[in-house]
């Protein structure tokens, strides 16, 4: 292996990170778009027929809102940390991807099969095809095809670490471990269905199944998949970005490597019981409620103690928060993710959730974390690898500038709005005169929620022009000015 | 004994063995410091920064 490239020098291959660069822009558009669109058939129903009754089946607000979870989560997310790891992978192993035939096969075939999938995905969604179940819509077949995919991404986490130079794995490759194991235990046990064609002989849609689990076992297993979907697509690759695009960005090595490995061990084991929140005062037995939210406040160390390393990489050197862009998106991502990791267990107090369950708190809570700490550290992940996957400068520091306050202020609109709605939502639900009559009807609800609904709108359509903002500058910087290969070294260059 | 009596017992006894596990990590980690190479953790921090292919590795992996 060490003489194959002798004459010539050898150089990382970054194809696969481009495309999954491009999935990541196009998914995110899509996904963040359609999301747009329905939080203003919240506010606005009559949005949901602006292109007329005939087609209303495929523009109404249940239609669209798996589109638009997937296609953030599953397309726009899962394609920034793939990017992200056909580049972290090959750097901090330092091994390239052009030394093996074989890896780089299976991380194009990756690449393909899961573009045919998106494609699976969007058209299955909106013809209204789903399981029913909260982000594992999809119907078995394309289940299958999941799978294929992930074990592709096994074989080339697997594969270049096995041809690796560097004999220690950084941080962030532990987190890519744990996201791919993590995810695969989850979507198998979640994702057990009978295909009721088949098991009844006949009866139904071939492509349609029912879950193996029945009422309070379902909801348990699902919830259960449906809190770790958060966990290991929403927080431990984004992690591994954070753990690597940060240090490197900035040129301090992380605070404490050895608070990074604790974290690390902390978070794998106390995410995977705090799932019960998400059926507290339902069916599901008593100690699994109480389990879920005692491993949810539990779960602040090891988020914080990730976090908190962040921001201490930047001791010394904040003055780079001031003058670079870039690692404002970074620095105020780990923010975020504190913010939001601080939360959520509050949420998941008992006393607490009597209120806030069902309410929009939680849609706010949700949106605080991904908007401020997934889509941010995805951003900051690719404009630090588009001058080193392309060789050109950024194209514009104060367009990316301009985009980080305008996409800021759209989540303070989004979450400030949904923590108004959701405590009054909640507050109403309850309220009941002396004879323990409800006070309010749901229609009160509706109506007194309708600023903050407005609100939540304007925000997702601030953070979208900022998205749009973020892919035009990508674009552009495909033609920017050529740099030099001692410019990549740190701090990424940008033009005016 | 019935079955919630064992699962609570059980349950007192894991969250013990656990809090005794994860404070042994910790003191591990920062008295010895260093890991099973010899080699200081906190090195490892550079394995972000200096990852040009051309860089030397911070250990290598051992040539066969």
């Amino acid at each position: 292996m060490e003489n194959r490239f002798k004459d010539r020098p050898l150089e990382y291959d970054y194809s696969v990170t481009k495309l999954f660069m491009w999935a990541t822009i196009v998914l995110g558009i899509v996904g963040m778009l359609v999301g747009v669109i329905i939080a203003w058939e919240l506010a606005f129903p009559a949005v949901n027929t602006m292109f007329g009754s005939a087609i209303a089946e495929y523009t109404n607000f249940s239609r669209l809102r798996p589109l638009h979870t997937n296609a953030v989560a599953y397309g726009f997310t899962l394609s920034g940390v793939w990017a992200s790891w056909y580049y972290i992978g090959q750097r901090v192993l330092k091994v390239s991807m052009a030394e093996s035939k074989f890896l780089m096969f299976i991380g194009k075939a990756h690449f393909y099969i899961y573009a045919v999938a998106v494609v699976g995905v969007v058209v299955s969604l909106l013809l209204g095809y789903t399981t029913s179940k909260e982000y594992a819509e999809l119907e078995w077949p394309m289940d299958i095809g999941i799978v294929v995919i992930w074990v592709l991404w096994g074989i080339s986490i697997a594969g270049l670490i096995g041809i690796r130079r560097e004999k220690a794995i950084y941080i962030s490759i532990w987190y890519f471990i744990a996201t791919f194991l993590a995810i695969a235990m989850l979507y198998i046990f979640n994702d057990m269905e009978i295909p009721t064609y088949f098991a009844s002989g006949g009866i139904g849609n071939w492509f349609h199944s029912v879950s193996m689990y029945s009422g309070s076992n379902d909801a348990m297993v699902q919830w259960w998949f449906g809190h770790n979907a958060v966990a290991f697509v929403f927080t431990t690759p984004i992690i591994a970005l954070i753990y690597y695009f940060l240090p490197k960005e900035s040129g301090q090595a992380v605070y404490s490597y050895k608070l990074s490995l604790l974290s690390f061990w902390g978070l794998m084991f106390v995410y995977l019981w705090a799932g019960g929140h998400h059926v507290l005062y339902s069916t599901v037995p008593d100690w699994v409620q109480t389990m879920g939210s005692v491993f949810s406040i539990v779960l602040i160390l090891p988020s914080w103690g990730s976090a908190i390393n962040m921001l201490l990489t930047m001791k010394g050197e904040w003055q780079q928060v001031a003058s670079s862009p870039l690692i404002k998106f970074m620095v105020l991502g780990s923010t975020f993710y504190m913010f939001s990791t601080l939360e959520g267990p509050v949420q998941a107090i008992k006393s607490v959730n009597a209120i806030a369950h069902f309410t929009d708190w939680i849609v706010g809570h949700v949106h605080d974390g991904v908007l401020g700490w997934v889509a941010f550290m995805i951003i900051a992940a690719l404009y630090h690898m588009a001058p080193r996957v392309f060789k050109r400068e950024i194209y514009s520091k104060s367009l990316m500038s301009t985009q980080f306050w305008i996409q800021t202020l759209g989540i303070v609109l989004y979450f400030t709005s949904m923590w108004i709605a959701g405590i009054t939502q909640g507050m109403m639900w309850r309220a009941h005169d002396e004879f323990g009559n409800l006070a309010y009807s749901f229609i009160d609800t509706v109506t007194v929620l309708h600023p903050y609904y407005t609100l939540r709108a304007i925000g997702g359509t601030l953070y979208l022009i900022g998205f749009i903002m973020f892919a035009y500058n990508i674009f552009k910087t495909m033609s920017a000015r050529p740099v030099e290969e001692d410019e990549l070294v740190n701090a990424s260059p940008m033009g005016a | 004994m019935n079955i919630a009596e064992l699962q609570t017992y059980g349950y007192v006894a894991a969250m013990g063995i656990l809090v005794v596990v994860s404070y042994g990590y910790i003191y591990h980690l920062y008295t010895k410091r260093k890991d099973a190479d010899g080699r200081d953790y906190e090195e490892y921090g550079d394995l972000a920064l200096k990852d040009d292919i051309t860089d030397t590795p911070i250990s290598a992996m051992s040539k066969k």
